[in-house]
């Protein structure tokens, strides 16, 4: 009941922010009988409906999750969102070996594995990422490598 | 004869040193990707087109490759659901009623026997079919315009909302945020941004491949740490593997009515593979004379959901490379693999790339008995293969869905776009919103909006115009009944709940 209710509070929201923003679309000289903003039009009105339909006949809640399988999510959510950032700066290899070590832990919290099974993703992906598959990955962070 | 003409072209690629490599490396990947429980076709064919795409094959070699991935995938899904009874992928769900309790009669490596011939049945006989109706369908197609296509796009939309979800609203919303996400980036027509907010990023659109990748992958990692332990497996062992020829003539029917059913099954658009075998098994039981037996171990129940699974699998390739509509999930996926390699699924395929679609058609084929030897006599190299544990699974396959995205752009933004992507994946799963849609209506956006708008300027400015052709109409039809009858057929197809792990 609440989940769908927010999501389609959520949804109703964004969808009026959508039709709003798809008002200042400009149009071209080169126009033609329906333009560019129509079909944002017919999307975000037929979302709201949808949505309309979701907070007034919700389907019975989930469970969600709460306490520590909700804070292992969060932590699992901040090593992707670090993950994504690292990979750049610091290279394929250390950030690999951080956050695979940090997922494993999460299923499996034995420290010894989770350390090797990061260890042994980070370089083997790598090696079959670089030397087998021949993608163009940095393994080290590019600015040691000059 | 052309058909004879056009399939000698087809060999004349597909049997290179080269092709058939890349058709049996994708077949062994594929079954392994299948019988991964949580990995099924549809994220694993997501997760490798950006690897193969950034290897730089070419069309027919990526193509090739992925499709004996997909093949391969719907195989190999069989494999855990009889020996754990957890689906490899969601179309192996009904193989689990009836493979599950004869492995835990001690009949495993017969209940995989059966469902490897069954899968092989069922998948050749889908691809000959793929063989003769393509070419008719292509023809059909080229009297689509721009008022049909719409009105296909529309029934795609309305079909997979009323048969492959539990709710409409949920699924007519999920498909409107993949349409809503499509209008994001430059507007084809007048080239004038819309909902780039000034971001850079955003001028050339959200790739596709981001967003399938974030909700197919990265998505069933939130997913998994969620629930594991929750339903932890116990593995039934595997004796010696012999092949049962007195249960193979047994099921011989169960397999080609299977096939007929998953085939038709497959060619509806919204439809798909887990259809098929939803209903090849409830079929199968519904002429069965010892239908008690259905549920504890009956052979032809394992034989009828294969069958009807990759029958299925083929059959929405029609559709697919015709008209370039999806019929489902994985097909959905295989559009965005022709999209990235640029080659435009439709009629004018046929015509103007024939090599593409006659040598996919025999890699298919030539695939088919790759996976037969690979799945009925090697089967127990894959059993050894499921038991990596999920403490080294999963960071793995995360790593690798990172990997393909960041190979692609090279962005971070991408990136994090995609673990977005993987939120909001695991929020609509958490409240049944269906996720397919929402890659369809990213895949298929900004088509369905250009066509309408040509149909506009056809008609200039008559919507009445959408509804000018018997095909149009025939289209619209079917659309509104595909969404609404299945309120009312639901309560008659109820899906039977999977075997219990405990009880004995």
């Amino acid at each position: 009941m609440r989940g769908d209710r927010i999501f389609g509070l959520v949804m109703l929201v964004l969808a009026l922010g959508y039709v709003l923003s798809a008002t200042t679309i400009r149009s071209s000289f080169m126009s033609d009988p329906v333009g560019p903003r129509v079909f944002p039009y017919m999307v975000g009105g037929v979302t709201m409906l949808c949505a309309l339909m979701m907070m007034l006949r919700p389907d019975p809640d989930v469970e969600w999750p709460l306490g520590k399988t909700l804070l292992n999510l969060t932590v699992a959510l901040a090593a992707l969102i670090a993950y994504a950032l690292m990979i750049k700066p610091l290279g394929f290899i250390l950030p690999t070996i951080i956050v695979s070590g940090i997922l494993s832990y999460q299923i499996s919290p034995r420290p010894q594995i989770a350390a090797l099974t990061g260890v042994g993703l980070g370089i083997g992906l790598f090696v079959l990422f670089k030397f087998i598959l021949g993608l163009g990955l940095k393994g080290l962070p590019p600015a040691l490598m000059g | 004869m052309e058909l004879f003409d056009n399939l000698a072209l087809g060999f004349s690629i597909a049997l290179t040193p080269y092709t058939l490599m890349l058709a049996l490396i994708g077949c062994f990947v594929g079954t392994i990707i299948g019988a991964l429980p949580g990995l099924g076709p549809s994220n694993g064919v997501a997760l490798l087109i950006p690897i193969s795409f950034s290897m730089g094959f070419d069309a027919i070699s990526a193509l090739v490759l992925l499709t004996s991935v997909y093949y391969g995938a719907m195989y190999g899904g069989r494999i855990s659901s009889i020996l754990l009874n957890i689906p490899g992928d969601e179309p192996a769900m009904m193989t689990t009623l009836d493979g599950y309790p004869m492995a835990k009669q001690g009949k495993a490596g017969d209940a995989l026997v059966i469902s490897g011939v069954a899968s092989f049945v069922g998948a050749l006989l889908a691809t000959i079919g793929l063989m003769l109706m393509a070419p008719w369908l292509a023809r059909v197609a080229f009297k689509f315009g721009p008022a049909e296509y719409f009105a296909l796009y529309m029934l795609a939309f309305c079909t997979l909302g009323g048969v492959g979800s539990n709710n409409q609203a949920k699924s007519a919303m999920a498909a409107c945020m993949g349409l809503g996400i499509a209008m994001i980036g430059l507007d084809q027509t007048t080239n004038m941004p819309r909902f780039t907010f000034g971001n850079m990023h955003l001028f050339d659109g959200i790739d596709f491949l981001v967003a399938i990748v974030g909700l197919f992958a990265v998505a069933e990692v939130f997913h998994f740490i969620e629930t594991h332990g929750k339903n932890s497996a116990i593995g039934v062992k595997l004796g010696k593997v012999r092949i049962p020829w007195a249960l193979l003539n047994q099921t011989k029917g169960a397999m080609l009515r299977g096939s007929g059913i998953g085939f038709v099954a497959g060619i509806l658009p919204g439809a798909g593979a887990s259809l098929g075998s939803f209903l090849a098994y409830m079929g199968e039981k519904a002429v069965a004379k010892d239908k008690e037996t259905f549920g504890k171990g009956n052979p032809r129940g394992v034989a009828a959901p294969e069958a009807g699974n990759n029958a299925a699998a083929g059959g929405a390739l029609i559709p697919m490379l015709t008209l370039g509509v999806p019929g489902s999930g994985t097909t959905a996926v295989l559009l965005a693999l022709l999209l990235t390699l640029n080659i435009t699924p439709g009629p004018l395929l046929f015509t103007e790339r024939p090599d593409v679609v006659w040598s996919l058609i025999a890699a298919l084929l030539i695939a088919n008995f790759m996976l037969l030897i690979l799945n009925v006599p090697m089967v127990k190299v894959f059993v050894k293969i499921l038991m990596v544990p999920s403490y080294i699974l999963l960071p793995g396959v995360t790593m690798i869905a990172f990997v393909g995205i960041y190979s692609l752009t090279g962005s971070s933004f991408d990136m994090l776009l995609m673990v977005a992507f993987g939120v909001l994946g695991y929020i609509c799963r958490k409240i049944d919103i269906p996720t397919v849609p929402i890659i369809l209506g990213i895949l298929l956006g900004n088509a369905m909006e250009d066509n309408l708008r040509r149909a506009m300027i056809l008609s200039d400015g008559d919507w009445l115009y959408l509804l000018s052709s018997p095909i149009a109409i025939g289209l619209w039809i079917a659309a509104v009944l595909g969404f609404i009858a299945p309120i009312f057929l639901r309560q008659f197809l109820k899906k039977p709940p999977l075997p219990t792990m405990d009880g004995d």
